[in-house]
């Protein structure tokens, strides 16, 4: 049963100009996007910037409008136009990439954790307090630091700040945009390995926007690569990393530096290779706009973007 | 065959807190070849880009002690006059955020065409022009002659990231300095601007010191690397010696704190601890060691030097010979040591 089914998603910005500001053009950021994600699965969102991945994800949690298409949690339907708006956002919480400026830097660590409940549950000033700490304890975060301030925090403390910040109101799905991306390599391993607990022990969902391929190996069960607003290929970790079929995921896997100097060469013929293929095929995996093709499967698992034979 | 074009010695760059210095590159001391790549690697606050903007004479206010000698000459603490003559002509740099590095009211001809004003007197305002289209294509840019007369804004992450290092090419200089040329952009990018990179360096046979914390740009790029912790050179060794057969502690830790791309890898390693701050940094006794407490002691030197462990391999502290991840225990720690 799938948690999270986005179905034909699209997104189109406006662009205005003119002496009336009327709409002359517009931006597809997200344009015709279908996956689903399985109850304590991870789910990974690669592309590169500008790919639309990001937009996906706010699109899930009601931060963008949608303009075509429909997302339902849960069987709920999250945009529809009639009748009684679902709130899920209780069940569906961010992770935001640079710990930095994702937690108020006026606040206490107390009034960003709490600040979810504060919305949502009555509780008196001496339960909060309780709950506060539990989370921070569940976090790693010392019962003290309750009435510091984020700038007294490294940047993987603070990432895990904004963790127990999210899952304070026991959320179902998790969406981590880019959550390790501005953090240094040994405090990247010390939140990845963290979020790999935190989905174990609380059975959270995790929905992983990420441009690292490297990080979304290691974390997700299935992905999906964005390119333009489209996605060009989706199956399951080991389709994506073994038995790339489309040209662009070939190209972002084999950009993928080799941490072994001794393959340096091999790799760099094989880049190469790539590249050429990519250049000489590329009217074979898009259309003339430069669009991607409808996703097919091509095994139960495994969905890529061809065009249409014959 | 290939000369020596930059000797470190002894450097320290001391920044000043409060009433006191306190060393954030403390008595590093390297060499570069004509056409080497050397890397220097090392997370956040460990004394990487205060090394290179070292190098460029690019800090305010602080204290260098040491000697940086560039062909033979010194160019630590040199006045501004003399430096300006040297950077941007023999030595350049490439900046890790093009967006930044760019000014934004500048079309990129105006850009490039300022360092050819400084260092190229003779040059007329067409030739500066013309020059610049050449770089421009030089550095892979499709219709050069359209986009000197852009504005940054104008153009994308990738492309800005090739006119740096257009510009830092324009006189071709003998040492170039790369300061996380790639952190900000995505990986297909990534990959195309490392290509061109190792393609300029061969071109001009001139040395390239790359700072980065991506250990994957670091197996592709460099022929030698050194891992700074702390202000210090822990570990240096060409690059197979490195990744193959890593010695310090840290540099273990680093390596195995990246996601690999094998799938048997299920936890990532996690470095104890956090890196101190620059006011907490412990100017006694092994640095890293607050940050591997499972290791006695004893196993530190008082005073750790670099030790040549074998050719050109040079490993600081004692502690290497007793290192061991927690996750495995002691026992499995020896039997791999008999076995091997």
């Amino acid at each position: 049963m799938a948690l999270l089914k986005v179905d034909d998603l699209k997104i189109h910005f406006p662009i205005r100009g003119g002496i009336l500001n009327r709409k002359i053009d517009e931006v597809r950021a997200v344009d015709g996007v279908s996956f689903e994600v399985k109850e304590g699965q991870t789910y990974g969102l690669v592309g590169e910037s500008g790919s639309g991945k990001t937009t996906t994800g706010k699109a899930i949690m009601g931060l963008n409008s949608i303009t075509d298409g429909d997302i339902y949690f849960e069987d709920a339907h999250l945009n529809a136009k009639k009748g009684k708006k679902v709130d899920v956002r209780k069940d569906v919480q961010m992770i935001f990439q640079d710990p930095y400026s994702s937690l108020n830097p006026r606040k206490r660590v107390l009034d960003i954790v709490a600040e979810p409940f504060r919305n949502y549950e009555k509780m008196s000033k001496s339960e909060e307090k309780e709950k506060v700490k539990d989370l921070l304890e569940r976090v790693g975060i010392s019962k003290d630091s309750l009435f510091k301030y984020p700038h007294e925090f490294s940047g993987g403390q603070r990432q895990r700040i904004g963790v127990a910040r999210a899952i304070a109101l026991n959320p179902k799905l998790i969406i981590a945009d880019e959550p390790v991306s501005a953090l240094d390599v040994s405090v990247q391993a010390q939140v990845l390995n963290f979020l790999q607990d935190i989905q174990k022990d609380l059975n959270l969902t995790l929905l992983f926007i990420a441009h690292d391929l490297g990080v979304i190996k290691h974390m997700c069960d299935r992905i999906g690569i964005m390119y333009q607003g489209r996605l060009v290929e989706e199956g399951q970790k080991e389709d994506i990393f073994n038995n790339p079929q489309h040209i662009y995921t070939k190209r972002l896997v084999a950009a993928i530096p080799d941490v072994d100097p001794r393959r340096r060469e091999e790799h760099q013929r094989f880049r190469a290779q790539v590249k050429e293929e990519y250049q000489q095929s590329f009217y074979d995996y898009f259309d003339e706009n430069g669009m991607a093709h409808e996703l097919r499967s091509i095994s139960d698992t495994h969905k890529v973007a061809l065009p249409e034979r014959g | 065959m290939s000369k020596t074009l930059l000797e470190i010695k002894n450097l320290t760059t001391s920044f000043r807190i409060g009433e006191e210095y306190y060393a954030a590159v403390d008595d590093v001391s390297l060499n570069l070849q004509e056409n080497e790549v050397l890397a220097i690697v090392g997370e956040s606050g460990s004394g990487k880009s205060a090394t290179a903007f070292s190098l460029m004479g690019l800090h305010n206010r602080a204290k260098i002690e040491g000697e940086i000698l560039f062909k033979g000459r010194d160019i630590a603490n040199l006045p501004a006059s003399k430096m300006n003559k040297i950077r941007g002509n023999e030595i350049s740099m490439i900046f890790q955020d093009p967006l930044t590095a760019l000014n934004p009211l500048m079309e990129i001809g105006k850009q490039i065409g300022e360092v050819l004003l400084l260092h190229k007197k003779d040059m007329s305002k067409q030739e500066r022009r013309d020059y610049s289209i050449q770089l421009l294509e030089r550095v892979g840019l499709p219709r050069p002659e359209r986009v000197v007369d852009q504005f940054p804004h104008e153009l994308s992450g990738g492309m800005r990231q090739r006119v740096i290092i257009a510009i830092a090419i324009a006189n071709k200089p003998e040492l170039l300095i790369a300061d996380e040329p790639t952190t900000a952009l995505d990986v297909t990018i990534q990959a195309q601007i490392l290509d061109l990179m190792r393609e300029l360096k061969d071109d001009l046979n001139s040395g390239v010191i790359l700072i980065t914390h991506d250990l994957g740009v670091v197996a592709e790029m460099a022929d030698r690397v050194a891992v700074m912790y702390a202000g210090q050179i822990v570990e240096i060794a060409d690059v197979e010696s490195l990744f193959v057969n890593p010695q310090h502690p840290y540099t273990r830790s680093l390596l195995s704190s990246v996601p690999a791309t094998d799938f048997a890898q299920d936890r990532l390693h996690v470095i104890q601890g956090i890196v101190p701050s620059l006011k907490n940094l412990p100017r006694e006794g092994c640095r890293f060691k607050e940050r591997i407490p499972w290791i006695e002691d004893t196993a530190h030197e008082e005073d750790p030097q670099l030790h040549e462990i074998s050719e050109n391999h040079y490993v600081r502290c004692t502690c290497y010979q007793h290192f061991y991840f927690p996750e495995e225990s002691k026992e499995e720690q020896a039997n791999g040591v008999t076995e091997s």
